[in-house]
């Protein structure tokens, strides 16, 4: 019975994600929501990297330093670049009015920017910028093709260039693109750079669900609760269904 | 107790509890099919109750829904909770639904007498769907605005009226704020009135006419007709053994009220699995692009509604004429309220009937749940391809069962309920 029941349930809901846009191979972001450092580190990227341009605006700081476990009086004085008080949501700073001049579109908001692209996305799109003199900030995305912004991360990753090897390829010698590499100019090597990128994009996978470890939380306590009710409910069952032949 | 007999006296509360709860004789032989039903009801019940709640800090505004969805996800105490537990109720309430719907195709819960009954139920189905997609307008995100914005031009394909009657129903010339506070309006008083009105008339109805059973053979025999050993050893409300012998029946409660409780537990268990686990069910109970507030200026670059519409939106997209591919959608929905007349067989039961119908039957279910699948996917040249096979073979299955039914070799039916 719950057997035909789980059946008809996994014929409604083909195992595809409804993906868009750029179709080729993700790079895995393995990320872990319970990670403090790993979230403050993410954190500290945005705040000095991004919110500049890309506001915030659905998540407020005080929550952020709350369930990222820093102290409100740290996070004002090292995150929080405006005076507005830790109740405040997260706005850029830039001006909403010329940005679509100075980009050819606003900056979008990025609160839940990890739902609508999912963490996959994110961290490739991050390791995926490279230098592209026709473009207007000289660089270009493979992830997110003509992306609309510079590479604002190039101090720490250096300046990166799509590569190519000549290798032998069905009897000949080619050019084949291999991957995009830094300069080595940036502050931090290639590990550390993917390191941050994880980090931020755990960060970003927590501002879209702020609340996702306590949901995961939360729901242990329901569905034992509701085993338990279960077994009562059978032996009830049970125990009345005895007088029916 | 002298409180009751003062109620009583009142009001009959005892009697009518007596008539459709505890001296309602419900066919014992119930299996997992019958549960839908009462799992319909508390989902209905879901959906009220975590509904009020929402629109305690809901902002129906076209500048404000979008932000004040996020404020109940971050700001509102549990309001993540409460806006998980309605968006996968309205899934789950169709998921119920459509294996209730299937529960009675199967056992022809339609036939006569159960016609009126089986109307009402595609009223309810209806206003359910109509109440879903104006409710999926009020996140105010991508999906939600061009969804609805597909849907609604679907109304422009009427010949003369067409455009007037889309503006009408935006309230505006494109979807906006006008849109926005109208189907917020049918979506929590109307929409909701109506339905509980018609749930009201589908339970009158069955119990006027008395429950079907897997084995489609009635337990209410006439009146003298069975010998008093053999009837149910159980008391029944004198409306129902005044006209009838009643045999193979239990009281609904408790036997029922315990049974379903089971089965509603684990119900919980899957619905609690999706609400703190997968809240977006991979995106399809919340599309990724619905994260992003509504924006006319941007079409997503692929439009798919909502699960539980994608059967009849495929086989809107099957059809090259938009006009008759708005009919043949219409017209899936209107082939199913009048299967009660389609259906000319003898036996209820499929597990009487002919291989054919079990073919017809397993086919029809197969092509509805392919239509489901193509319809939340691109279209491609052989999705869509398939889509017009299956399309053919859902509305075959309504032709079909018309003539074959008439003369239908069934098998020896039972006097009473088998195990």
């Amino acid at each position: 019975m719950m057997k035909r029941f789980l059946m008809v349930l996994a014929l409604l809901i083909p195992a595809t994600v409804l993906a868009a846009g750029y179709s080729g191979p993700l790079d895995k972001a393995n990320i872990d929501q319970s990670d403090k450092a790993s979230l403050q580190r993410g954190a500290q990227i945005y705040m000095n990297y991004c919110l500049g341009c890309h506001s915030m605006e659905y998540q407020r700081y005080q929550r952020t330093f709350e369930d990222l476990g820093i102290p409100v009086d740290l996070g004002e004085e090292f995150l929080q670049f405006t005076g507005d008080g830790p109740g405040s949501h997260k706005f850029s700073a830039i001006d909403r009015d010329s940005a679509p001049e100075w980009f050819g579109l606003a900056p979008p908001d990025l609160t839940m920017v990890a739902r609508v692209r999912g963490a996959d996305w994110l961290y490739t799109f991050f390791r995926s910028f490279y230098v592209d003199d026709s473009r207007p900030f000289g660089v270009n995305n493979e992830v997110f093709d003509n992306v609309g912004m510079p590479w604002v991360l190039e101090e720490m990753q250096g300046v990166p260039s799509k590569t190519y090897e000549r290798r032998m390829v069905d009897g000949e010698m080619r050019e084949v693109y291999v991957g995009i590499k830094s300069d080595g100019t940036g502050r931090l090597s290639e590990e550390e750079f993917d390191q941050a990128m994880l980090d931020l994009t755990n960060f970003l996978v927590y501002t879209g669900e702020p609340m996702i470890l306590e949901r995961q939380r939360l729901g242990m306590f329901v569905i034992g609760f509701l085993l338990v009710l279960l077994v009562l409910s059978i032996l009830l069952k049970k125990e009345y269904w005895r007088d029916v032949k | 107790m002298s409180l009751m007999n003062w109620i009583d006296k009142r009001i009959p509360f005892s009697n009518t509890m007596k008539l459709h709860v505890t001296e309602y004789p419900a066919p014992k032989n119930f299996n997992f099919w019958y549960l839908m039903g009462s799992l319909a009801i508390v989902v209905l019940v879901n959906q009220i109750v975590t509904g009020i709640w929402l629109t305690m800090s809901y902002n129906p505004s076209a500048e404000g829904a979008f932000a004040s969805v996020e404020y109940i996800m971050r700001d509102v105490e549990y309001g993540w909770l409460l806006r998980y537990m309605h968006s996968t109720g309205a899934s789950a309430f169709f998921v119920v639904v459509y294996l209730h719907m299937f529960r009675g195709l199967m056992y022809g819960s339609y036939q006569k007498p159960r016609e009126l009954l089986w109307i009402f139920g595609m009223l309810i189905f209806l206003v359910l769907m109509a109440e879903a997609f104006m409710g999926y307008l009020l996140p105010w995100g991508q999906m939600s605005y061009w969804g609805a914005q597909v849907i609604i031009s679907l109304f422009g394909a009427i010949p003369i009226i067409g455009d007037d009657l889309t503006t009408w129903i935006r309230g505006d010339y494109v979807i906006s704020g006008a849109t926005l506070n109208r189907f917020f309006a049918l979506h929590v008083i109307a929409l909701p009135l109506v339905l509980v009105i018609l749930v009201f008339l589908h339970l009158i109805a069955l119990h006027e006419v008395g429950s079907n059973n897997p084995d489609g053979i009635d337990i209410k025999k006439p009146k003298g007709s069975v010998p008093e050993e053999e009837q149910a050893k159980f008391k029944f409300h004198e409306r129902y053994t005044n006209k009838y012998d009643i045999v193979d029946a239990i009281p609904f409660h408790p036997y029922y009220t315990v049974k379903d409780i089971v089965g509603l537990v684990v119900f919980l268990i899957l619905c609690s699995l999706v609400i703190f686990y997968a809240p977006t069910m991979g995106g399809f109970f919340l599309e990724p692009p619905n994260f992003q507030a509504a924006d006319p200026m941007v079409t997503p670059e692929h439009i798919a509604p909502v699960w539980y519409f994608t059967p009849f939106y495929a086989i809107l997209r099957a059809v090259p004429d938009k006009l008759t591919g708005v009919i043949l959608m219409f017209g899936a929905i209107v082939m199913l309220a009048l299967i009660p007349w389609l259906d000319r067989a003898k036996a209820r039961s499929v597990r009487y009937r002919s291989t054919l119908h079990k073919v017809n039957l397993t086919q029809f279910a197969i092509s509805f749940v392919i239509l489901g699948y193509l319809g939340a996917m691109p279209a491609t040249d052989l999705y869509t391809f398939i889509a017009r096979v299956c399309t053919i073979l859902y509305f075959g299955f309504f032709i079909a069962l018309f003539f074959y039914s008439k003369n239908e070799k069934i098998k020896p039916l039972p006097e009473r309920l088998t195990k």
